[in-house]
Protein backbone atom coordinates (compact mmCIF):
# COMPACT_ATOMS: atom_id res chain seq x y z
CA UNK A 1 0.00 0.00 0.00
CA UNK A 2 2.85 2.49 1.18
CA UNK A 3 4.87 1.49 -2.10
CA UNK A 4 1.32 2.60 -4.24
CA UNK A 5 1.28 5.84 -2.70
CA UNK A 6 4.98 6.44 -3.34
CA UNK A 7 4.57 5.58 -6.88
CA UNK A 8 1.57 7.91 -7.05
CA UNK A 9 2.88 10.79 -5.68
CA UNK A 10 6.05 10.41 -7.73
CA UNK A 11 3.71 9.89 -10.69
CA UNK A 12 1.69 13.31 -9.89
CA UNK A 13 5.19 15.37 -9.45
CA UNK A 14 6.57 13.93 -12.49
CA UNK A 15 3.45 15.78 -14.21
CA UNK A 16 3.93 18.73 -12.23
CA UNK A 17 7.40 19.06 -13.63
CA UNK A 18 6.03 18.99 -16.89
CA UNK A 19 3.42 21.57 -16.18
CA UNK A 20 0.46 19.85 -16.84
CA UNK A 21 -1.70 19.12 -13.55
CA UNK A 22 -5.38 19.37 -15.65
CA UNK A 23 -7.75 16.76 -17.34
CA UNK A 24 -7.06 15.90 -20.74
CA UNK A 25 -8.66 18.10 -23.27
CA UNK A 26 -9.71 17.77 -26.56
CA UNK A 27 -10.74 19.88 -29.39
CA UNK A 28 -14.08 21.09 -29.63
CA UNK A 29 -13.62 23.61 -32.29
CA UNK A 30 -10.75 24.24 -35.15
CA UNK A 31 -10.54 27.04 -37.05
CA UNK A 32 -7.59 26.88 -39.72
CA UNK A 33 -6.90 30.16 -42.38
CA UNK A 34 -3.89 31.52 -44.47
CA UNK A 35 -2.81 35.00 -43.07
CA UNK A 36 -0.97 36.68 -46.26
CA UNK A 37 2.05 38.19 -45.91
CA UNK A 38 0.58 41.17 -47.88
CA UNK A 39 2.41 44.25 -49.35
CA UNK A 40 0.29 46.82 -47.11
CA UNK A 41 1.88 45.17 -43.46
CA UNK A 42 4.53 47.40 -41.79
CA UNK A 43 8.09 45.97 -41.96
CA UNK A 44 9.18 45.04 -38.36
CA UNK A 45 12.11 47.70 -37.74
CA UNK A 46 13.97 45.47 -35.36
CA UNK A 47 14.42 42.58 -37.72
CA UNK A 48 14.77 44.96 -40.62
CA UNK A 49 17.92 46.31 -39.41
CA UNK A 50 19.00 43.24 -38.01
CA UNK A 51 18.93 41.82 -42.10
CA UNK A 52 20.89 45.13 -43.40
CA UNK A 53 24.87 44.55 -42.76
CA UNK A 54 24.07 41.06 -44.59
CA UNK A 55 22.15 42.51 -47.12
CA UNK A 56 24.86 45.59 -47.89
CA UNK A 57 27.43 42.83 -48.19
CA UNK A 58 25.53 40.75 -50.75
CA UNK A 59 24.65 44.18 -52.94
CA UNK A 60 28.15 45.18 -52.91
CA UNK A 61 29.15 41.24 -54.14
CA UNK A 62 26.17 41.40 -56.37
CA UNK A 63 26.36 44.80 -58.36
CA UNK A 64 30.16 44.21 -58.92
CA UNK A 65 30.83 44.55 -63.16
CA UNK A 66 32.32 41.55 -64.25
CA UNK A 67 31.58 41.65 -68.17
CA UNK A 68 29.16 43.01 -70.55
CA UNK A 69 27.07 41.94 -73.37
CA UNK A 70 26.23 44.70 -76.07
CA UNK A 71 22.79 42.36 -76.67
CA UNK A 72 20.30 40.87 -74.45
CA UNK A 73 21.00 36.82 -74.48
CA UNK A 74 17.90 34.19 -73.76
CA UNK A 75 17.43 30.66 -74.42
CA UNK A 76 14.64 31.32 -76.62
CA UNK A 77 16.78 33.25 -79.42
CA UNK A 78 17.28 29.81 -81.07
CA UNK A 79 15.34 26.65 -82.01
CA UNK A 80 18.81 24.04 -81.45
CA UNK A 81 21.27 26.23 -80.47
CA UNK A 82 21.22 29.64 -78.44
CA UNK A 83 24.11 32.31 -78.02
CA UNK A 84 23.66 32.32 -74.19
CA UNK A 85 23.66 28.53 -74.57
CA UNK A 86 26.84 27.99 -76.36
CA UNK A 87 28.57 30.19 -74.28
CA UNK A 88 27.65 28.64 -71.30
CA UNK A 89 28.59 25.01 -72.79
CA UNK A 90 31.94 27.13 -74.25
CA UNK A 91 32.47 28.47 -70.87
CA UNK A 92 32.53 25.32 -69.20
CA UNK A 93 35.10 23.67 -71.52
CA UNK A 94 37.46 26.68 -71.35
CA UNK A 95 37.44 27.00 -67.58
CA UNK A 96 36.92 23.04 -66.94
CA UNK A 97 39.41 21.87 -69.33
CA UNK A 98 43.16 23.14 -67.60
CA UNK A 99 41.69 21.86 -64.21
CA UNK A 100 40.46 18.72 -65.70
CA UNK A 101 44.18 18.36 -67.62
CA UNK A 102 46.18 18.93 -64.52
CA UNK A 103 44.48 16.19 -62.79
CA UNK A 104 43.81 13.25 -65.27
CA UNK A 105 46.29 14.55 -68.08
CA UNK A 106 43.77 13.80 -70.08
CA UNK A 107 41.40 16.17 -72.07
CA UNK A 108 37.72 16.97 -72.09
CA UNK A 109 36.08 16.45 -75.35
CA UNK A 110 32.80 17.63 -75.31
CA UNK A 111 30.40 19.85 -73.22
CA UNK A 112 26.34 18.85 -72.35
CA UNK A 113 24.53 21.12 -70.38
CA UNK A 114 20.44 21.30 -70.55
CA UNK A 115 18.36 24.25 -72.29
CA UNK A 116 16.34 24.22 -68.95
CA UNK A 117 18.95 25.05 -66.86
CA UNK A 118 19.26 28.24 -68.28
CA UNK A 119 17.30 29.80 -65.31
CA UNK A 120 17.44 33.31 -67.25
CA UNK A 121 18.30 35.94 -69.92
CA UNK A 122 21.16 38.11 -69.96
CA UNK A 123 20.47 41.45 -70.50
CA UNK A 124 22.07 44.11 -72.30
CA UNK A 125 25.14 45.73 -70.59
CA UNK A 126 26.79 45.10 -67.27
CA UNK A 127 27.49 41.57 -66.27
CA UNK A 128 27.68 41.38 -62.91
CA UNK A 129 27.97 38.64 -60.17
CA UNK A 130 24.54 38.43 -59.85
CA UNK A 131 23.84 37.82 -63.37
CA UNK A 132 25.79 34.38 -62.52
CA UNK A 133 22.84 33.26 -59.98
CA UNK A 134 20.64 34.48 -62.35
CA UNK A 135 21.62 32.07 -65.04
CA UNK A 136 22.57 29.23 -62.48
CA UNK A 137 20.58 29.51 -59.17
CA UNK A 138 21.40 25.93 -57.92
CA UNK A 139 24.38 24.66 -56.25
CA UNK A 140 25.19 22.35 -59.48
CA UNK A 141 28.74 21.70 -60.20
CA UNK A 142 30.67 20.22 -62.73
CA UNK A 143 31.27 16.33 -63.39
CA UNK A 144 33.46 14.86 -66.27
CA UNK A 145 32.09 10.87 -67.16
CA UNK A 146 34.15 8.92 -69.57
CA UNK A 147 31.86 7.18 -72.06
CA UNK A 148 32.56 4.55 -74.68
CA UNK A 149 31.91 5.14 -78.69
CA UNK A 150 28.55 3.62 -78.12
CA UNK A 151 26.95 5.77 -75.15
CA UNK A 152 27.93 8.94 -77.33
CA UNK A 153 25.99 7.75 -79.85
CA UNK A 154 23.04 7.67 -77.52
CA UNK A 155 24.31 10.93 -76.79
CA UNK A 156 23.73 11.93 -80.30
CA UNK A 157 19.87 10.05 -80.58
CA UNK A 158 18.73 12.26 -77.31
CA UNK A 159 19.39 15.22 -78.89
CA UNK A 160 18.12 14.03 -82.17
CA UNK A 161 15.16 13.19 -80.45
CA UNK A 162 14.68 15.79 -77.67
CA UNK A 163 14.52 18.56 -80.51
CA UNK A 164 15.54 21.60 -77.73
CA UNK A 165 18.86 23.92 -78.03
CA UNK A 166 20.54 21.78 -75.27
CA UNK A 167 23.79 23.95 -74.63
CA UNK A 168 27.02 21.90 -76.35
CA UNK A 169 30.34 22.61 -77.19
CA UNK A 170 33.03 19.94 -79.07
CA UNK A 171 30.40 18.15 -80.78
CA UNK A 172 28.46 18.89 -84.07
CA UNK A 173 25.25 17.32 -84.60
CA UNK A 174 23.59 18.22 -88.47
CA UNK A 175 20.18 17.00 -88.90
CA UNK A 176 18.33 16.62 -91.96
CA UNK A 177 14.83 17.57 -92.97
CA UNK A 178 13.76 14.57 -91.55
CA UNK A 179 15.19 14.66 -88.27
CA UNK A 180 17.70 11.91 -89.28
CA UNK A 181 21.25 12.32 -88.21
CA UNK A 182 23.13 13.64 -91.01
CA UNK A 183 26.55 14.43 -89.71
CA UNK A 184 27.50 13.67 -85.70
CA UNK A 185 31.33 14.66 -84.86
CA UNK A 186 33.10 15.10 -81.81
CA UNK A 187 36.37 17.36 -81.90
CA UNK A 188 35.51 17.57 -85.64
CA UNK A 189 35.72 13.54 -86.10
CA UNK A 190 32.95 11.06 -86.02
CA UNK A 191 32.17 8.70 -83.27
CA UNK A 192 34.94 5.64 -82.92
CA UNK A 193 32.51 2.49 -80.96
CA UNK A 194 36.04 1.23 -80.27
CA UNK A 195 37.05 4.40 -78.52
CA UNK A 196 36.41 6.48 -75.10
CA UNK A 197 35.16 10.14 -74.45
CA UNK A 198 35.37 12.81 -72.05
CA UNK A 199 31.81 14.61 -71.44
CA UNK A 200 31.99 17.64 -68.85
CA UNK A 201 28.40 17.94 -67.63
CA UNK A 202 26.72 19.00 -64.34
CA UNK A 203 26.52 16.39 -61.50
CA UNK A 204 22.56 17.09 -62.10
CA UNK A 205 22.48 15.58 -65.22
CA UNK A 206 25.07 12.89 -64.88
CA UNK A 207 22.45 11.34 -62.04
CA UNK A 208 19.77 10.89 -64.44
CA UNK A 209 18.16 14.57 -65.24
CA UNK A 210 16.23 15.35 -67.80
CA UNK A 211 16.47 11.81 -68.30
CA UNK A 212 20.01 11.49 -69.88
CA UNK A 213 20.47 7.89 -69.27
CA UNK A 214 23.22 7.69 -71.12
CA UNK A 215 25.48 9.79 -68.11
CA UNK A 216 24.50 6.51 -65.66
CA UNK A 217 27.53 4.38 -64.82
CA UNK A 218 30.35 6.24 -67.04
CA UNK A 219 33.87 3.88 -67.01
CA UNK A 220 35.07 6.74 -65.15
CA UNK A 221 33.68 9.98 -63.34
CA UNK A 222 35.78 12.63 -62.13
CA UNK A 223 34.60 15.53 -59.85
CA UNK A 224 36.23 18.66 -60.09
CA UNK A 225 34.62 20.26 -56.99
CA UNK A 226 33.60 23.29 -59.21
CA UNK A 227 30.52 24.82 -58.99
CA UNK A 228 28.78 25.65 -62.32
CA UNK A 229 28.13 29.37 -61.26
CA UNK A 230 30.99 30.08 -60.05
CA UNK A 231 32.87 28.70 -63.15
CA UNK A 232 30.20 31.25 -64.99
CA UNK A 233 31.99 34.44 -62.38
CA UNK A 234 35.35 33.13 -63.46
CA UNK A 235 34.55 33.47 -66.91
CA UNK A 236 32.79 36.56 -67.07
CA UNK A 237 35.95 37.96 -64.84
CA UNK A 238 38.44 36.77 -67.80
CA UNK A 239 36.37 38.51 -70.47
CA UNK A 240 35.84 42.12 -70.19
CA UNK A 241 33.20 41.43 -73.16
CA UNK A 242 31.13 38.90 -74.09
CA UNK A 243 29.50 38.56 -77.53
CA UNK A 244 28.28 34.57 -78.46
CA UNK A 245 26.12 34.35 -81.65
CA UNK A 246 23.83 30.98 -83.00
CA UNK A 247 26.12 28.75 -85.20
CA UNK A 248 26.44 25.39 -86.67
CA UNK A 249 26.91 23.37 -83.61
CA UNK A 250 23.38 22.07 -83.84
CA UNK A 251 21.09 22.93 -86.53
CA UNK A 252 18.22 21.32 -88.66
CA UNK A 253 18.68 21.63 -92.58
CA UNK B 1 3.33 0.56 -20.81
CA UNK B 2 0.33 -1.88 -19.66
CA UNK B 3 1.72 -2.35 -16.37
CA UNK B 4 2.18 1.03 -16.07
CA UNK B 5 -1.82 1.90 -16.41
CA UNK B 6 -2.61 -0.87 -14.51
CA UNK B 7 -0.24 0.29 -11.83
CA UNK B 8 -1.92 3.93 -12.11
CA UNK B 9 -5.35 2.58 -12.10
CA UNK B 10 -4.70 0.04 -9.00
CA UNK B 11 -2.61 3.96 -7.07
CA UNK B 12 -6.00 5.76 -8.11
CA UNK B 13 -8.09 3.17 -6.07
CA UNK B 14 -6.39 2.51 -3.58
CA UNK B 15 -6.23 6.25 -2.92
CA UNK B 16 -9.57 6.98 -3.06
CA UNK B 17 -10.01 4.88 -0.22
CA UNK B 18 -7.39 6.68 1.79
CA UNK B 19 -8.85 9.23 4.29
CA UNK B 20 -7.13 12.82 4.41
CA UNK B 21 -3.37 12.27 1.70
CA UNK B 22 -5.83 12.59 -1.17
CA UNK B 23 -7.26 15.87 -0.99
CA UNK B 24 -4.36 18.15 -2.37
CA UNK B 25 -3.98 15.25 -5.09
CA UNK B 26 -7.07 14.76 -6.18
CA UNK B 27 -7.21 18.67 -6.98
CA UNK B 28 -3.78 18.86 -8.31
CA UNK B 29 -5.15 16.02 -10.92
CA UNK B 30 -8.24 17.54 -11.22
CA UNK B 31 -8.48 21.13 -11.93
CA UNK B 32 -11.31 22.33 -13.41
CA UNK B 33 -10.92 23.96 -16.71
CA UNK B 34 -12.21 26.34 -18.96
CA UNK B 35 -11.99 26.15 -22.63
CA UNK B 36 -8.02 26.62 -24.12
CA UNK B 37 -7.35 27.85 -26.71
CA UNK B 38 -3.92 27.17 -28.81
CA UNK B 39 -3.05 28.84 -32.01
CA UNK B 40 -0.61 27.30 -34.12
CA UNK B 41 1.13 29.61 -36.97
CA UNK B 42 3.39 28.02 -39.08
CA UNK B 43 5.71 28.51 -42.69
CA UNK B 44 7.28 26.19 -45.24
CA UNK B 45 9.20 26.01 -47.97
CA UNK B 46 10.27 29.91 -47.22
CA UNK B 47 13.39 29.34 -48.84
CA UNK B 48 16.14 31.93 -47.85
CA UNK B 49 13.27 35.00 -48.98
CA UNK B 50 14.34 37.06 -46.07
CA UNK B 51 13.07 39.84 -47.82
CA UNK B 52 10.43 40.89 -49.39
CA UNK B 53 9.42 39.97 -53.34
CA UNK B 54 10.83 43.13 -55.24
CA UNK B 55 8.28 45.54 -56.18
CA UNK B 56 8.54 45.23 -59.63
CA UNK B 57 7.88 40.88 -59.02
CA UNK B 58 5.62 40.04 -61.80
CA UNK B 59 3.12 37.73 -59.29
CA UNK B 60 3.95 38.72 -56.01
CA UNK B 61 5.06 42.32 -55.58
CA UNK B 62 6.34 43.64 -51.88
CA UNK B 63 4.92 40.09 -50.74
CA UNK B 64 6.44 38.04 -48.14
CA UNK B 65 9.99 38.77 -46.42
CA UNK B 66 10.72 38.05 -42.49
CA UNK B 67 10.19 41.51 -40.93
CA UNK B 68 6.76 41.43 -42.35
CA UNK B 69 6.16 38.44 -40.83
CA UNK B 70 6.76 39.31 -37.39
CA UNK B 71 4.87 42.16 -37.59
CA UNK B 72 1.83 39.94 -38.04
CA UNK B 73 3.11 36.93 -35.54
CA UNK B 74 3.55 39.83 -33.30
CA UNK B 75 -0.04 40.75 -33.09
CA UNK B 76 -1.96 37.45 -32.97
CA UNK B 77 0.61 36.41 -30.09
CA UNK B 78 -1.18 39.52 -28.43
CA UNK B 79 -4.41 38.45 -28.97
CA UNK B 80 -3.15 34.98 -28.10
CA UNK B 81 -0.29 34.31 -26.39
CA UNK B 82 -0.56 30.77 -26.46
CA UNK B 83 0.89 30.32 -29.87
CA UNK B 84 2.98 27.67 -31.82
CA UNK B 85 5.24 29.26 -34.41
CA UNK B 86 6.34 25.91 -36.25
CA UNK B 87 7.51 25.60 -39.86
CA UNK B 88 7.80 22.47 -42.51
CA UNK B 89 10.84 22.72 -43.99
CA UNK B 90 13.54 23.98 -46.72
CA UNK B 91 14.25 27.11 -45.13
CA UNK B 92 17.37 27.03 -46.96
CA UNK B 93 18.40 27.59 -50.57
CA UNK B 94 16.85 30.16 -52.78
CA UNK B 95 18.60 33.66 -52.69
CA UNK B 96 22.01 34.46 -52.01
CA UNK B 97 21.37 35.11 -48.26
CA UNK B 98 21.76 31.32 -48.65
CA UNK B 99 24.87 30.93 -51.10
CA UNK B 100 26.58 34.14 -48.77
CA UNK B 101 26.05 32.67 -45.37
CA UNK B 102 24.95 29.40 -45.45
CA UNK B 103 21.93 29.35 -43.61
CA UNK B 104 22.93 31.90 -40.71
CA UNK B 105 20.63 34.17 -40.89
CA UNK B 106 17.36 32.21 -41.81
CA UNK B 107 18.36 30.54 -38.39
CA UNK B 108 19.15 33.69 -36.82
CA UNK B 109 16.16 35.37 -38.12
CA UNK B 110 13.91 32.28 -37.45
CA UNK B 111 15.20 31.91 -33.00
CA UNK B 112 14.47 36.19 -32.91
CA UNK B 113 10.89 35.10 -34.51
CA UNK B 114 10.37 33.20 -31.49
CA UNK B 115 9.45 29.36 -33.28
CA UNK B 116 9.48 26.76 -31.38
CA UNK B 117 10.09 23.78 -33.91
CA UNK B 118 11.42 23.27 -37.25
CA UNK B 119 11.57 20.10 -39.90
CA UNK B 120 14.03 19.78 -42.26
CA UNK B 121 13.19 19.84 -45.88
CA UNK B 122 15.77 18.35 -48.32
CA UNK B 123 17.55 21.39 -49.24
CA UNK B 124 18.02 22.07 -45.46
CA UNK B 125 21.11 19.66 -47.09
CA UNK B 126 22.59 21.70 -49.74
CA UNK B 127 25.76 22.93 -47.72
CA UNK B 128 26.20 19.08 -46.94
CA UNK B 129 24.95 17.90 -43.29
CA UNK B 130 28.22 19.67 -41.47
CA UNK B 131 26.86 23.19 -42.82
CA UNK B 132 23.21 21.98 -41.57
CA UNK B 133 25.32 21.02 -38.17
CA UNK B 134 27.78 24.29 -38.39
CA UNK B 135 24.14 26.23 -38.24
CA UNK B 136 22.44 24.51 -35.55
CA UNK B 137 24.16 26.54 -32.90
CA UNK B 138 22.11 30.03 -34.36
CA UNK B 139 18.70 27.81 -34.10
CA UNK B 140 17.46 28.43 -30.42
CA UNK B 141 14.11 26.42 -32.09
CA UNK B 142 14.26 22.44 -31.84
CA UNK B 143 15.10 20.95 -34.96
CA UNK B 144 12.46 17.70 -34.97
CA UNK B 145 12.76 14.61 -37.61
CA UNK B 146 12.05 11.55 -36.67
CA UNK B 147 12.67 9.13 -40.01
CA UNK B 148 15.89 9.88 -40.79
CA UNK B 149 18.86 7.99 -38.45
CA UNK B 150 21.62 10.07 -38.35
CA UNK B 151 23.64 7.42 -36.29
CA UNK B 152 26.53 7.88 -38.17
CA UNK B 153 26.38 11.30 -39.23
CA UNK B 154 27.39 14.57 -37.42
CA UNK B 155 23.75 14.98 -36.34
CA UNK B 156 23.94 12.19 -34.30
CA UNK B 157 22.07 13.12 -31.07
CA UNK B 158 21.42 16.71 -32.11
CA UNK B 159 17.74 16.14 -33.90
CA UNK B 160 15.12 15.06 -31.93
CA UNK B 161 11.91 13.03 -33.04
CA UNK B 162 9.60 15.07 -31.51
CA UNK B 163 9.09 17.37 -28.76
CA UNK B 164 6.34 18.18 -26.07
CA UNK B 165 5.09 21.72 -25.84
CA UNK B 166 2.78 22.94 -22.89
CA UNK B 167 1.03 26.00 -23.07
CA UNK B 168 -2.06 27.10 -20.40
CA UNK B 169 -1.82 23.63 -19.13
CA UNK B 170 -2.66 21.80 -22.80
CA UNK B 171 0.36 19.51 -24.01
CA UNK B 172 0.96 19.68 -27.50
CA UNK B 173 3.12 16.77 -29.19
CA UNK B 174 5.00 17.91 -31.80
CA UNK B 175 7.13 15.21 -34.73
CA UNK B 176 8.59 16.09 -37.59
CA UNK B 177 9.06 13.80 -41.05
CA UNK B 178 10.96 13.74 -43.71
CA UNK B 179 10.99 12.83 -47.50
CA UNK B 180 13.36 10.57 -48.96
CA UNK B 181 16.95 11.69 -49.81
CA UNK B 182 17.99 9.51 -52.13
CA UNK B 183 17.22 10.95 -55.76
CA UNK B 184 16.69 14.39 -54.38
CA UNK B 185 19.98 14.94 -52.90
CA UNK B 186 24.07 13.87 -53.80
CA UNK B 187 24.47 11.29 -51.46
CA UNK B 188 27.63 13.14 -50.38
CA UNK B 189 25.14 16.01 -49.44
CA UNK B 190 23.32 13.76 -46.87
CA UNK B 191 26.15 11.45 -46.14
CA UNK B 192 25.22 8.17 -44.24
CA UNK B 193 21.66 9.69 -42.86
CA UNK B 194 19.10 6.92 -43.60
CA UNK B 195 15.58 6.90 -44.15
CA UNK B 196 12.81 5.39 -42.43
CA UNK B 197 9.13 4.56 -43.98
CA UNK B 198 7.09 7.39 -42.38
CA UNK B 199 3.90 5.69 -41.67
CA UNK B 200 5.55 3.25 -39.68
CA UNK B 201 7.29 5.97 -37.31
CA UNK B 202 4.29 8.21 -37.46
CA UNK B 203 2.33 5.00 -36.19
CA UNK B 204 4.63 4.64 -33.12
CA UNK B 205 5.37 8.44 -32.26
CA UNK B 206 1.60 9.38 -32.40
CA UNK B 207 1.16 6.41 -30.36
CA UNK B 208 4.00 7.32 -27.55
CA UNK B 209 2.51 10.78 -27.89
CA UNK B 210 -1.09 9.90 -27.13
CA UNK B 211 -0.69 7.21 -24.73
CA UNK B 212 2.83 7.73 -22.81
CA UNK B 213 3.36 11.50 -22.83
CA UNK B 214 -0.48 12.06 -22.44
CA UNK B 215 -0.66 14.81 -25.24
CA UNK B 216 -4.03 16.49 -25.83
CA UNK B 217 -2.94 17.77 -29.55
CA UNK B 218 -0.81 15.97 -32.22
CA UNK B 219 1.04 17.60 -34.70
CA UNK B 220 2.68 16.55 -37.62
CA UNK B 221 5.68 18.45 -39.33
CA UNK B 222 5.62 17.06 -42.71
CA UNK B 223 8.21 17.28 -45.47
CA UNK B 224 6.77 15.08 -47.50
CA UNK B 225 4.83 17.16 -50.03
CA UNK B 226 1.11 17.47 -49.84
CA UNK B 227 -0.21 14.64 -52.94
CA UNK B 228 1.46 12.49 -55.42
CA UNK B 229 -0.95 10.29 -57.52
CA UNK B 230 1.52 7.05 -57.43
CA UNK B 231 2.56 5.57 -54.48
CA UNK B 232 4.81 7.85 -52.76
CA UNK B 233 4.29 8.65 -48.86
CA UNK B 234 2.64 12.16 -49.01
CA UNK B 235 0.39 14.04 -46.40
CA UNK B 236 -3.10 12.61 -47.95
CA UNK B 237 -1.84 8.75 -47.26
CA UNK B 238 0.22 9.79 -44.15
CA UNK B 239 -3.59 10.89 -42.58
CA UNK B 240 -5.45 7.87 -43.62
CA UNK B 241 -2.94 5.23 -42.65
CA UNK B 242 -2.79 7.22 -38.70
CA UNK B 243 -4.61 7.85 -36.25
CA UNK B 244 -4.11 10.17 -33.61
CA UNK B 245 -2.99 13.05 -35.69
CA UNK B 246 -4.85 16.04 -34.92
CA UNK B 247 -2.75 18.52 -37.72
CA UNK B 248 -0.05 17.85 -40.75
CA UNK B 249 1.72 20.80 -41.63
CA UNK B 250 3.01 20.00 -44.71
CA UNK B 251 5.96 21.10 -47.34
CA UNK B 252 7.96 20.21 -50.15
CA UNK B 253 5.55 20.67 -52.89
CA UNK B 254 4.97 24.63 -52.45
CA UNK B 255 1.26 23.62 -52.47
CA UNK B 256 -1.19 26.76 -52.38
CA UNK B 257 -4.87 25.59 -51.02
CA UNK B 258 -7.37 27.84 -50.88
CA UNK B 259 -8.50 26.52 -47.07
CA UNK B 260 -6.98 23.68 -45.07
CA UNK B 261 -7.62 20.13 -46.26
CA UNK B 262 -9.58 18.36 -44.01
CA UNK B 263 -9.85 14.58 -44.20
CA UNK B 264 -9.91 11.36 -42.79
CA UNK B 265 -7.39 9.42 -40.69
CA UNK B 266 -7.11 5.36 -40.05
CA UNK B 267 -10.24 5.05 -37.62
CA UNK B 268 -12.47 7.90 -39.42
CA UNK B 269 -11.51 10.55 -37.43
CA UNK B 270 -10.83 14.40 -38.98
CA UNK B 271 -7.31 15.54 -39.61
CA UNK B 272 -6.72 18.85 -40.48
CA UNK B 273 -3.68 19.14 -43.60
CA UNK B 274 -2.71 22.56 -44.35
CA UNK B 275 0.75 24.13 -46.65
CA UNK B 276 0.78 27.23 -47.39
CA UNK B 277 2.87 27.98 -50.27
CA UNK B 278 6.78 28.92 -50.26
CA UNK B 279 8.76 31.60 -49.89
CA UNK B 280 6.85 33.37 -46.74
CA UNK B 281 4.10 34.73 -48.89
CA UNK B 282 1.43 33.45 -46.36
CA UNK B 283 1.54 32.33 -42.85
CA UNK B 284 -0.43 29.52 -42.25
CA UNK B 285 -3.18 29.64 -39.11
CA UNK B 286 -5.15 27.23 -37.42
CA UNK B 287 -7.00 28.05 -33.82
CA UNK B 288 -8.13 24.64 -31.56
CA UNK B 289 -10.11 25.45 -28.67
CA UNK B 290 -10.27 22.75 -26.56
CA UNK B 291 -12.35 21.40 -23.45
CA UNK B 292 -13.18 18.54 -21.11
CA UNK B 293 -14.29 15.34 -22.58
CA UNK B 294 -17.80 15.36 -20.78
CA UNK B 295 -18.59 19.19 -22.30
CA UNK B 296 -18.53 17.98 -25.66
CA UNK B 297 -21.48 16.88 -26.94
CA UNK B 298 -21.10 16.23 -30.64
CA UNK B 299 -19.82 13.09 -30.67
CA UNK B 300 -18.14 13.04 -34.12
CA UNK B 301 -15.48 15.20 -32.50
CA UNK B 302 -13.95 19.03 -33.67
CA UNK B 303 -16.40 21.35 -35.76
CA UNK B 304 -14.29 22.32 -37.96
CA UNK B 305 -14.24 25.93 -39.50
CA UNK B 306 -11.93 26.54 -43.07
Amino acid sequence: MIRFLIFFIGLSLFSCAENKTSSPVFPSKIEGKQVPVSAKITEDKAIKDFIAPYKERIDDEMNKVLSYTPKILSKTDGEYNTPIGNMMADAVLEMAQPIFHQRTTKNIDAVLLNHGGIRANIDKGDITTKTAYNIMPFENEVVIVEITGAKLNDLFTYLTKAKRAHPIAGMQLILDKNNQIKKATIQGKPVDKNKTYYIATSDFLQQGGDNMLFFAHPKNLTILDYKLRNLFIDYFSKHPKINPIKDQRFIKE
Amino acid sequence: MKRRSFIQKASAATLLSTVGSTAFLSTAFKKPVSQKHITILHTNDVHSHIEPFPASHSRNPNQGGVAKRYTLIKQIRKENPNTLLLDAGDIFQGTPFFNFYGGELEFKLMSKLGYDAATLGNHDFDNSIEGLHAQLPNASFEILNANYNFENTVLNGKIKPYKVFVKDDVKIGVFGLGIELKGLVNQKMYKETRYINPVEIAQDITEKLKKDEKCDLVICLSHLGYHYKNDKIDDLKLAKQTKNIDLIIGGHTHTFLKKPTITQNSEGKNVLVNQVGWAGINLGRIDFYLDEAQKITNNKGASIIV
